[in-house]
């Protein structure tokens, strides 16, 4: 086929440009984070918490910043975000293709359900004793325990995408003469993709978390988790903070880059 | 999972023996039995649909219009009876189906086009075979929007044109439209309508239609199948002879305005009973 000239909005060309007002509307995300620090700062300057335990927000910051700049929290920020990207990859390539493999036979994910359903439901950290029994003190632990919980979130989730699939796109891929496996490749695993995205989205926040918690409690010697549980045995409040803001800045970051990255691949959802 | 719950017991009883329909029949029903949830919705249900027609099929709500055309196009299966195309079965029969929610008819991963060729792709067609069949649909339906977008960037109508396109691309010998028109402004309904009747008269198309719209069932039948409630029978066949192409004019005929009537007439008698 001969191609067209790309697609635009049909409005674009002749709309009149709105007016240059200062657009209020644009810096409403900013007055929450605004707000709350001002009164963390307040909060501090008139000595409602000491000191000792609340840093005022601008030495947090600076800190935060300070030490991501080349500091020691930019290391430790970096190992935690290497085991968390290590273990939801392990989650990921593993559990994307075996829920949809399940949610493609129906019978097989029935009589998995309940398992997957119970550890899915186990908080994960309940069974980080479990771990260090098979994998002992080390990194692996940290990883591997992570990826098992955000697996299971995986799994959930592409399976009951393939299972909930439009039956109607189903019948319409049969009647068009596609065989089953045709209608898995062209149809199921589509289909599933918007269902696995929020399980990954999910499962990158549960890696986090586990990664973090593994990190306090698990003999560990770096990442965000062990910055912070070292710093508070010394009551260093603002390194503290400065490596919480860190950890929250990484769980947030995460969540926005797989957004977007679902956008991107999966455009249709929700049109 | 194909087993039967609650099958019904008549093995005892002989398998009447097959009558082929009248010439020119395309689709033979023989014996056709469905069950629901226990009750009978279609039994030992006999019905011969003619061959290049259009076949309308009407009646009461639930008598099983679209479970009917379902069944012949294998998206329902049937309990027993027999089902052939030319003697054929399902199988060795190219068939198109158009869907009434077009929305998740479609295929929204892919373009607008590549939906259209998707089942010519499944035929195992060449890029060339695929790339002149689009010309040529693209060509016969005198499409106006850019095939190159999403099925999601079209509106309604443009949606289901293309899934019109899409079943039809194929050059399939029976196209089943399970009330095509029904999720579709009025503008758009008007200009698939003629659209189709196009396509039928170049093509010749056997056509099997569920309508809701009794006057869009007659405007573009051969014959009109109308349905008695369930378990459902043939209320009556009726045949529509106006010639094509017909026209907004058509409507105020007499031919026309007495199948309608006649129609509806028998409709409500069904109704009723």
């Amino acid at each position: 086929m001969e191609a067209t000239k790309p697609w635009s909005p049909p409005a674009s060309a002749g709309a009149p440009t709105p007016s240059k007002k200062t657009d209020w509307g644009k810096a409403l995300p900013f007055v929450g984070p605004v707000v709350l620090f001002i009164i963390w700062d307040l909060v501090v300057r008139l000595g409602f918490i000491k000191p000792i335990l609340l840093p005022p927000p601008i030495d947090a910051l600076g800190a935060l910043i300070g030490g991501l700049a080349g500091g020691p929290l930019m290391m430790d920020f970096l190992v935690t975000v290497w085991r968390t990207v290590q273990a939801f990859l392990i989650a990921a390539i593993v559990g994307m293709p075996l829920g949809v493999l399940l949610g493609s036979n129906e019978k097989a994910y029935r009589s998995v359900e309940f398992l997957i359903d119970f550890f899915r439901s186990t908080p994960s950290s309940a069974l980080i004793p479990l771990f260090l029994m098979i994998f002992g003190v080390s990194d692996i632990n940290k990883v591997a325990i992570a990826a098992f919980g955000a697996l299971l979130i995986v799994v959930f989730n592409s399976a009951y995408g393939v299972i909930n699939a439009r039956k109607q796109r189903v019948m319409a891929a049969k009647v068009m003469g596609a065989t089953r496996w045709q209608v898995f490749k062209d149809v199921l695993i589509w289909e599933s993709l918007q269902p696995s995205f929020v399980g990954l989205r999910s499962a990158v926040s549960m890696a986090l978390v586990i990664v973090i918690v593994a990190e306090m409690f698990i003999g560990a010697d770096s990442g965000l988790g062990n910055r912070i549980i070292n710093s508070q045995q010394v009551m260093n409040v603002k390194d503290m903070y400065a490596s919480i803001l860190a950890a929250g800045a990484l769980g947030y970051a995460l969540n926005v880059l797989f957004l977007l990255i679902e956008r991107k691949i999966v455009h249709w959802s929700g049109r | 999972m194909n087993t039967v719950l609650n099958a019904p017991v008549f093995a005892d009883v002989p398998v009447p023996e097959f009558k082929p329909g009248p010439t020119g029949t395309h689709i033979t029903i023989r014996g056709l039995t469905k069950y629901f949830a226990g009750w009978p919705l279609y039994e030992n249900f006999d019905l011969d649909i003619p061959k290049h027609k259009i076949v309308s099929v009407f009646g009461p709500n639930g008598c099983g219009k679209s479970t009917l055309i379902n069944m012949i196009a294998g998206l329902v299966p049937i309990d027993s009876g027999e089902i052939l195309f030319d003697g054929k079965s399902l199988k060795d029969t190219k068939i198109g189906y158009v869907f009434q929610n077009y929305r998740e008819a479609m295929f929204p991963w892919m373009r607008t086009i590549d939906n259209i060729a998707y089942p010519l792709k499944l035929e195992g067609k060449s890029k060339a075979e695929v790339d002149r069949r689009m010309a040529e649909l693209v060509a016969s339906f005198d499409v106006k929007f850019d095939l190159h977008r999403y099925p999601y960037e079209l509106s309604g109508g443009q949606q289901q044109t293309a899934s019109i396109m899409r079943a039809l691309a194929p050059n399939p010998e029976v196209l089943f439209l399970d009330e095509p028109f029904s999720a579709l402004d009025f503008e758009m309904t008007l200009f698939i309508r003629e659209k189709l009747q196009e396509v039928f008269m170049q093509t010749g198309t056997t056509m099997m239609l569920v309508s809701h719209d009794l006057e869009e069932a007659v405007y573009l039948a051969d014959q009109v199948l109308l349905l008695t409630k369930r378990p459902t029978k043939v209320a009556e066949i009726l045949p529509y002879g106006d010639p094509r192409p017909r026209t907004t004019a058509t409507l105020s005929e007499p031919s026309f305005i007495d199948a309608k009537k006649l129609s509806l007439e028998i409709f409500q008698r069904e109704v009723r009973r």
